[in-house]
């Protein structure tokens, strides 16, 4: 017998993900989007190529700041659906079927990460191809390392899609708490720079954590050097999915 | 509020929106929580053996839609791996709900009454004992509601429970074989169609148009004779029981009156809810 949480997981997850290539938007949205502003910011920074004129120090690393923005779009694009599945009763009528609330949001999980994936891959070729020399990182590492980022930023988006009212609200809600968390997050100047309170916010937001691992993995320092970030990034997903799990709303 | 559903029949939980349909069937299907009170659904706890339970109703929600992209065969592919007992032949379920020219087309284009008939697939496709229709025709045009009620009326008949809210009237007293009018969360009468009206408001009028004289005085003899609307030659002849239309119709082959049109006005339960309540369905 198939334990209860898998019964019907990978054919709704399957059908999400059909569904989702069916919305050209949020399709081009997620997968496009970070790719575009990595090809974009390489060009301009003319990565990879031998400087004519005395080279442009790039302030930040622009690989990184695609994959943060693939996790953030995929954080986006989860609010957006929970909050519209709910709205449209969607999540009400899968909640009346033998499908267990698990399976249902870990179907949505699914079909996340797996966008992710994808986009990661496309970044990593992009970047292989456009910009040869750039991309020396372990793609294995690093696409475990943006994996558990997007992860535990997801959770968030669970936390977010049980407090914004309406799917309208779901796409500048999660903007307006996303993209400061961008900024905060050291990808653009070292947290340590900030006012001291603003730092301190800065250590207990996901996307911080997610870039500081992301950096090593790229420099090469390694996971082990990066053991408190993997561990903040596991213990706020563990908070998010508790806090998300009492103020989660099915209709 | 203390309610029976026989097996096999089709109950109807009747009242205006807002009256607690929709609470009372979702605490019977085990998807809230009911304050206080005790329910037994094909005698297991709608709650504590919720997972037991889903397998063997079917529920059909008021208002609740499916993902917009999603295609017809794939909500009832993903529906019938769901359960254990699952239908054999979807597709002939599809074919019997006139769904088979639409297999292949997204939720969001169907029409009103395609969307209907595609969750009552999903109800049905696990062949429950009990399946629960919550406002199934809101918002359908007349002919698609006969459809669905000719629907409803086939479930039953091949042996399935139907628990289902309505705030229409005729809707109820063509298809239900029981009603329990709620209001404010009470349940304020149960029982038959038939039985209700008889019951309730068994005043019943005859209507007929004659040109003879003196008819007015001559009919008062069986019943009260009401305005005639302005027409002279009109006539409503107001009275009760069973045998009331009889006397009317004796009475006037007796009298041997000339009648040009005739016809029968009988109560309806949306006359009984009037008199129960004191106002309208949709007031």
């Amino acid at each position: 017998m198939t334990p209860r949480f898998l019964r019907g997981f990978w054919k709704l997850t399957w059908l999400e993900t059909k569904i989702f290539t069916r919305e050209p938007m949020g399709f081009v949205g997620t997968l496009v989007m970070p790719l575009l502003v990595f090809i974009a910011l390489g060009r301009a920074f003319s990565l990879g190529k031998p400087a004519v004129a005395p080279p442009v120090d790039m302030p930040f690393n622009a690989a990184i700041l695609a994959a943060v923005l693939i996790a953030i779009s995929a954080v986006q694009s989860l609010t957006a659906i929970i909050s519209i599945y709910r709205e449209g009763g969607i999540l009400k009528r899968l909640r009346s079927t033998p499908l267990s609330p698990v399976t249902i949001m870990g179907a949505q999980v699914v079909v996340k990460l797996g966008f992710t994936v994808i986009s990661l891959a496309l970044l990593v070729l992009a970047g292989k191809r456009l910009f040869p020399g750039v991309m020396q990182v372990n793609v294995f590492s690093f696409t475990l390392a943006v994996l558990l980022g997007t992860f535990s930023i997801l959770s968030l988006g669970f936390v977010l899609a049980s407090l914004v009212p309406t799917a309208r609200f779901a796409q500048p809600i999660g903007a307006l708490v996303l993209y400061p968390m961008l900024a905060l997050s050291g990808l653009f100047f070292p947290v340590a720079r900030l006012p001291h309170w603003l730092e301190a916010i800065a250590y207990v937001l996901p996307v911080t954590h997610a870039v500081a691992l992301m950096n090593g993995v790229w420099d090469g320092s390694g996971w082990s050097a990066h053991l408190v970030n993997v561990a903040a990034l596991l213990i706020l997903f563990a908070v998010f999915t508790a806090i998300s799990t009492k103020v989660f709303r099915w209709e | 509020m203390s309610l029976e559903v026989f097996e096999g029949e089709i109950f109807g939980l009747i009242g205006p929106n807002g009256a607690g349909k929709t609470t009372t069937m979702e605490c019977v299907e085990g998807n809230r929580v009911p304050d206080k009170g005790t329910i037994k659904v094909l005698g297991l706890d709608p709650r504590r053996d919720a997972h037991a339970l889903r397998q063997r109703i079917g529920v059909q929600h008021q208002e609740a839609q499916l993902q917009k992209r999603i295609k017809v065969w794939e909500a009832v592919d993903l529906w019938r791996s769901l359960y254990d007992r699952a239908v054999v032949d979807s597709d002939a379920l599809l074919a019997r709900l006139g769904l088979e020219p639409k297999r292949n087309a997204w939720f969001m284009t169907l029409s009103g009454g395609q969307k209907q008939r595609l969750f009552i697939a999903l109800a049905l496709i696990h062949e429950p004992e009990v399946v629960f229709l919550d406002e199934l025709t809101t918002g359908l045009d007349p002919q698609a509601r006969r459809a669905i009620w000719s629907l409803v009326t086939g479930i039953r008949d091949r042996g399935t429970t139907v628990f289902l809210t309505t705030h229409l009237m005729e809707e109820a007293e063509k298809l239900c074989d029981r009603v329990a009018i709620i209001e404010h969360g009470r349940i304020i009468e149960c029982g038959t169609p038939a039985e209700l009206v008889h019951k309730h408001c068994p005043e019943r009028a005859v209507v007929f148009t004659s040109d003879d004289a003196n008819v007015a005085q001559r009919m008062a003899r069986v019943g009260v004779v009401v305005g005639s609307n302005g027409n002279a030659s009109m006539y409503t002849i107001v009275g009760a029981g069973d045998d009331f239309v009889t006397d009317v119709i004796n009475l006037i082959a007796r009298e041997g009156i000339r009648v040009r049109g005739f016809r029968t006005e009988m109560p309806t339960l949306e006359d009984v809810f009037l008199k129960l309540t004191g106002h309208g369905i949709r007031d």
